[in-house]
């Protein structure tokens, strides 16, 4: 394999073989996220053309296992759900066409319920009596709310949790069922005088949250709230000499950023900003050719999560032999068409 | 796996991480073990707490750390001080001692902070110490507006604690950030020393300037200076700009074969509409919500018009935009009336207008002017029908018979007396400082930046339309294309900004661009004044406010990839997009609010050559949630067209109602098959690519 070129088939080797190293203290410590990395590990190879080489049975069956009774999802089996794992969960369910093995109003109830408990973030119910008493109060009593998303019952607030939770609901043709202006105002709510988003209102901006806002506002069709010209220079000016995206002013570049940065970018068409030859070999250099997977900077230990954003972002600079990925909904955009247009 | 050397992943004593990883293995079980059987003994504890302090991104051991909290409070409520002393010192271990980024130990102490037993006074201690280690680290500064608040700290205080930090390294982004929020916040609310907004400005500018003259390539003060100019030259509330017809014209309405002999009257004035239906178009300085009957009265001669209904030009279906037209009818007026019939809009005189952030529209406008209706009896019925061809032999140089005003009222479609603004004049001295300090920065890439920015702001300011430095901002921004490549299309798209601007500012200017369409092969004489902004280089549309009078529009031959706000051309029937960049249809999504569109040419473009479509989320589909109705690909499916292939074309040209020529070829995605689906859809089409 030449350096300068995608080591597609080392990345591929590389993301089927993180599964048989779980006793490494590595995936030890990220065990609470498996979710996420089976989320991470699966588009990619669906990006590289190569998901038929997982058993999808085997993976629908772990994920289901996963599931709360409250209907969310946890990162791992036995581990508490939080809506950062639900959303993994959804979308590996609709890589695999396997959305209709939910049943989608428990999931949506318990995001709904994740949005309650941002105004009783101490309530001493538990997860169950709010279920409850949710359900005794009709949805429209949610509606004079502000809007925002927490992670889980314990009521963290953060624009990430916006996006996951709208785009959730997206997946699951629910999102007609809570207060959209609400949530985008919320939104609204934490953008900056440089164009980005914070987590929460007065929070800094940072590609990783620009990308949950834009995104939530891109699903909502509310895009109009970004002044698009100034958040494209403020991102456009993330790629730095080395043809890496960084993520804040004056920080190094690290290859995950090559999808939050674009995809932003893309969103608000304002990606011809930035030089892609340079980023995609940035991205390249980031490789470990001989046993696969890609790292945040040249010669770092590689890893899944990098291994999908490298891989991702090279798809949305249209690098050859990749399936396109969808900018907003972070899913290979067949997946998407199939679940919005009906498109076989 | 940040940062970690990837030679390392070896490990070097296999052994003995073995073992770290069975012992991390344990805790973690034993822990979920006795979350699930609600466990809360002080050895159970004391298992979390050391998992807690190896794993602080195990965020179930936190969840179960507030159970046991409550556990604890309910059967023991005076132990509160105590339990939660335990549950900081916990939070706190693992953010000094493992990782300070640990989302989970930053929620858990602020879910302890805001029970409200706890001091407050250790807070900042520790903030300065974590900060002290990382001071760009957001979790900390998060904590700290959060502490702040419930400490009720003054915003002076934090001012000043921003400066600090600034002051200590330049390079300190999130303290410039943090000081954004801070003063906009004492600006907002007026506090004595930051009441007078040119005070405060002429203060900060000469702060950041420190900082840029410091280190040109650091971009920390590069967001801040940008920000100081857009709050010197930004008006808080919105303004008209523009409208058509302009204050003052004389319109002449066609109906059906009425044709008119074209050398009496001005062309830029006359409007064909079989319906009798006359477009008003109201442009504001920025996206506004609340144009309606109440907010915006229009009378016909003496009697006030209820009726009229605004629409919002905007991609998604918000009710805020920049751009606000009304259909007026002329339909009842009575044929061949001699007279012609006055029109008077009054803007804003009854509150409700208000800018997307919530700032009332507060300088009521006035505009008059005459519909002169022309109309035959019979209807046009499409004898008027012919095949355009955007052939350079067809177009020749206008030449206005005279240049009175009424007859090229180009200058009139701008609204400068309305409110009467005087541009103040310490926003033109702020500006004329900067420039100065910053034409000793023309060596580096943010000093010719911000001195080209400076300059846009200032003629926009002072000269009223004329664009007095534009031969420099040009040159500026065309440098800055060579010496940062890496942004060049930046700088091309804020070119052609400029040049549109430069070239739509003086009449002189704008008259070198009009030409008459004369089809030698026809005898039929249209009237047509066409704007040939072909082969300009152009990568970016602007300055449509002052457009807003163009029925025939040559784009061709440019570098356009997107058409974004041309929806303001309401009047617009014949466009040529041809020879650009354009990438997907739903690049074309304007053109879904141009129903006038008759005959469009997007051939040679590079629509379906792309996989990723970048923009895909700025035109209403499914994807966004922004159409009207549930997309039913089954209903418009049919011969064997599949439409799903198709759907971006399909929302974009369906809209076109009165299409009659297309032209497509030279495009990717223009097969056989799609022009058999474009015949299926757009049964209005005469002419596709050239062929009937």
């Amino acid at each position: 394999m030449q350096m300068g070129e995608l080591a597609a088939d080392e990345h591929v080797k590389y993301i089927l073989s993180v599964e048989k190293r779980k006793d490494s203290l590595e995936s030890v410590v990220s065990e609470h996220l498996r979710m996420n990395g089976v989320y991470w590990g699966l588009t990619t190879l669906d990006i590289l053309g190569k998901l038929d080489a997982v058993d999808s049975n085997e993976v629908i069956q772990w994920i289901m296992k996963c599931q709360h009774e409250s209907g969310g999802f946890a990162g791992n089996i036995g581990h508490d759900p939080h809506i950062l794992y639900t959303l993994s969960a959804v979308q590996t369910l609709a890589l695999f066409d396997k959305l209709d093995v939910l049943d989608a109003d428990a999931v949506s109830n318990c995001i709904f319920l994740f949005v309650i408990c941002f105004y009783a973030p101490n309530s001493h119910a538990s997860l169950e009596t709010l279920s409850l008493s949710f359900f005794k109060s009709d949805i429209a009593g949610l509606q004079n709310e502000d809007g925002s998303f927490s992670g889980d019952m314990w009521g963290e607030v953060d624009t990430r949790f916006s996006y996951i939770g709208i785009s959730c609901l997206a997946l699951l043709h629910r999102l007609h069922k809570i207060n959209v202006e609400k949530a985008v105002d919320y939104i609204v709510s934490c953008k900056n005088v440089d164009g980005g988003f914070g987590c929460t209102p007065g929070g800094e901006s940072h590609a990783g949250q620009i990308f949950c806002c834009v995104g939530a506002l891109a699903i909502t069709g509310s895009l109009h709230h970004v002044d698009k010209d100034l958040l494209g220079w403020w991102l456009c000016e993330r790629q730095v000499k080395s043809g890496g995206l960084n993520g804040r002013p004056e920080k190094l570049p690290d290859v995950c950023y090559s999808w939050w940065v674009l995809s932003s970018l893309i969103m608000i068409d304002r990606v011809h900003w930035i030089n892609k030859e340079k980023l995609i070999k940035f991205i390249l250099s980031c490789q470990d050719t001989e046993n696969g997977g890609i790292s945040d900077r040249p010669d770092d230990a590689v890893d899944v999560f990098h291994t999908y954003f490298g891989v991702a972002g090279l798809s949305l600079l249209e690098y050859g032999g990749l399936k396109a990925i969808d900018p907003a909904y972070a899913l290979p955009v067949d997946v998407v068409n199939r679940v919005f247009l009906g498109k076989k | 796996m940040h940062g970690r050397p990837r030679k390392s992943s070896k490990p070097e004593d296999p052994a003995a991480e073995a073992a770290k990883a069975q012992l991390i293995r344990d805790l973690q079980s034993q822990l979920l073990a006795n979350h699930h059987n609600k466990i809360y003994t002080k050895e159970a504890l004391d298992l979390s707490a050391e998992l807690l302090s190896k794993n602080p991104e195990f965020y179930t051991a936190w969840n179960y750390r507030k159970l046991a909290v409550q556990h604890a409070l309910d059967s023991d409520p005076d132990s509160a001080d105590s339990v939660l002393a335990v549950e900081l010192q916990l939070a706190q271990r693992a953010l000094v001692k493992t990782n300070a980024k640990a989302y989970g130990a930053w929620h858990h102490r602020r879910w302890v902070l805001s029970k409200g037993h706890s001091s407050l006074d250790e807070e900042l201690r520790l903030l300065d110490e974590l900060q002290k280690r990382d001071e760009r680290n957001f979790h900390a500064w998060n904590h700290r507006r959060f502490v702040v608040a419930l400490m009720n700290r003054s915003d002076e205080d934090e001012l000043e604690h921003t400066k600090n930090m600034i002051e200590k390294t330049i390079s300190n982004y999130s303290a410039w950030h943090n000081r954004s929020v801070i003063l906009s916040n004492l600006m907002k609310k007026k506090v004595q020393e930051f009441s007078q907004k040119d005070q405060v400005l002429a203060r900060e500018y000469e702060f950041v300037r420190e900082a840029l003259f410091t280190d040109e390539e650091d971009q920390s003060g590069w967001f801040y200076h940008l920000w100081l100019l857009d709050q010197t030259v930004k008006s808080e509330s919105p303004l008209l700009v523009s409208s058509w017809p302009g204050h003052g014209a004389e319109v002449i309405l066609l109906r059906g074969s009425y044709s008119l002999d074209g050398s009496f009257a001005s062309p830029f004035n006359i409007y064909k509409s079989d319906s009798g239906m006359l477009p008003l178009i109201l442009y504001f300085n920025q996206a506004v919500k609340g144009v309606s009957s109440t907010t915006v009265t229009v009378s016909l001669g003496p009697n006030v018009n209820k009726d009229v209904v605004w629409k919002p030009l905007s991609a998604a279906n918000s009710h805020v935009a920049r751009v606000w037209v009304a259909q007026l009818s002329f339909a009842d007026v009575e044929l061949q009336s001699l007279e012609a019939c006055s029109v008077e809009v009054t803007i804003g005189e009854s509150s409700g207008i208000f800018s997307s952030s919530g700032c009332h529209y507060s300088h009521p406008s006035r505009l008059a002017f005459s519909v002169n209706v022309k109309a035959s009896r019979t209807e046009s019925g499409g004898s008027d029908l012919e095949h355009i061809s955007w052939g350079n032999e067809n177009f020749h140089l206008w030449k206005p018979h005279n240049l009175d005003l009424n007859f090229v009222p180009i200058d009139q479609l701008s609204i400068k007396d309305a409110h009467e603004q005087a541009p103040s004049t310490w926003q033109a001295e702020i500006i004329a400082e900067e420039i100065k300090h910053f034409r000793d920065l023309l060596d580096c890439k943010i000093g010719k930046l911000t001195v080209a920015r400076l300059l846009t702001a200032h003629d926009a300011l002072i000269s009223s339309g004329t664009s007095v430095h534009s031969e420099e901002i040009l040159r500026l921004y065309g440098n800055l294309m060579k010496v940062d490549p890496t942004h060049s299309l930046y700088y091309k798209d804020e070119h052609s900004l400029a040049l549109l601007n430069q070239l739509t500012s003086r009449r002189e200017s704008l008259l070198n661009h009009c030409f008459q369409y004369v089809d030698s092969a026809s005898s039929n004489d249209n009237n047509l004044i066409c704007l040939r902004l072909n082969n300009l280089s152009l990568s970016r549309l602007g300055s449509l406010e002052k457009l807003l009078w163009v029925e025939m529009l040559d784009l061709s031959n440019n570098e356009l990839q997107s058409i974004e706000g041309l929806e303001a051309l309401q009047l617009l029937s014949h466009l040529s997009l041809s020879k650009n960049k354009l990438g997907s249809f739903t690049a074309l999504a304007p053109l879904r609010q141009l129903k006038a569109v008759k005959v469009l040419d997007i051939s040679y473009n590079e629509i379906g050559a792309h996989s990723i479509d970048t923009t895909r989320y700025l035109c209403s589909s499914p994807l966004s949630h922004s159409i009207e109705s549930d997309w039913d690909c089954k209903e418009i499916a049919t011969d064997g067209v599949n439409v799903a292939n198709y759907w971006e074309a399909f929302f974009v040209l369906k809209p076109l109602k009165n299409l009659t020529q297309l032209d497509v070829v030279g495009n990717a995605i223009a097969d056989e098959n799609f022009r058999l689906f474009l015949a299926k859809v757009l049964p209005s089409l005469k002419w596709l690519d050239g062929g009937s």
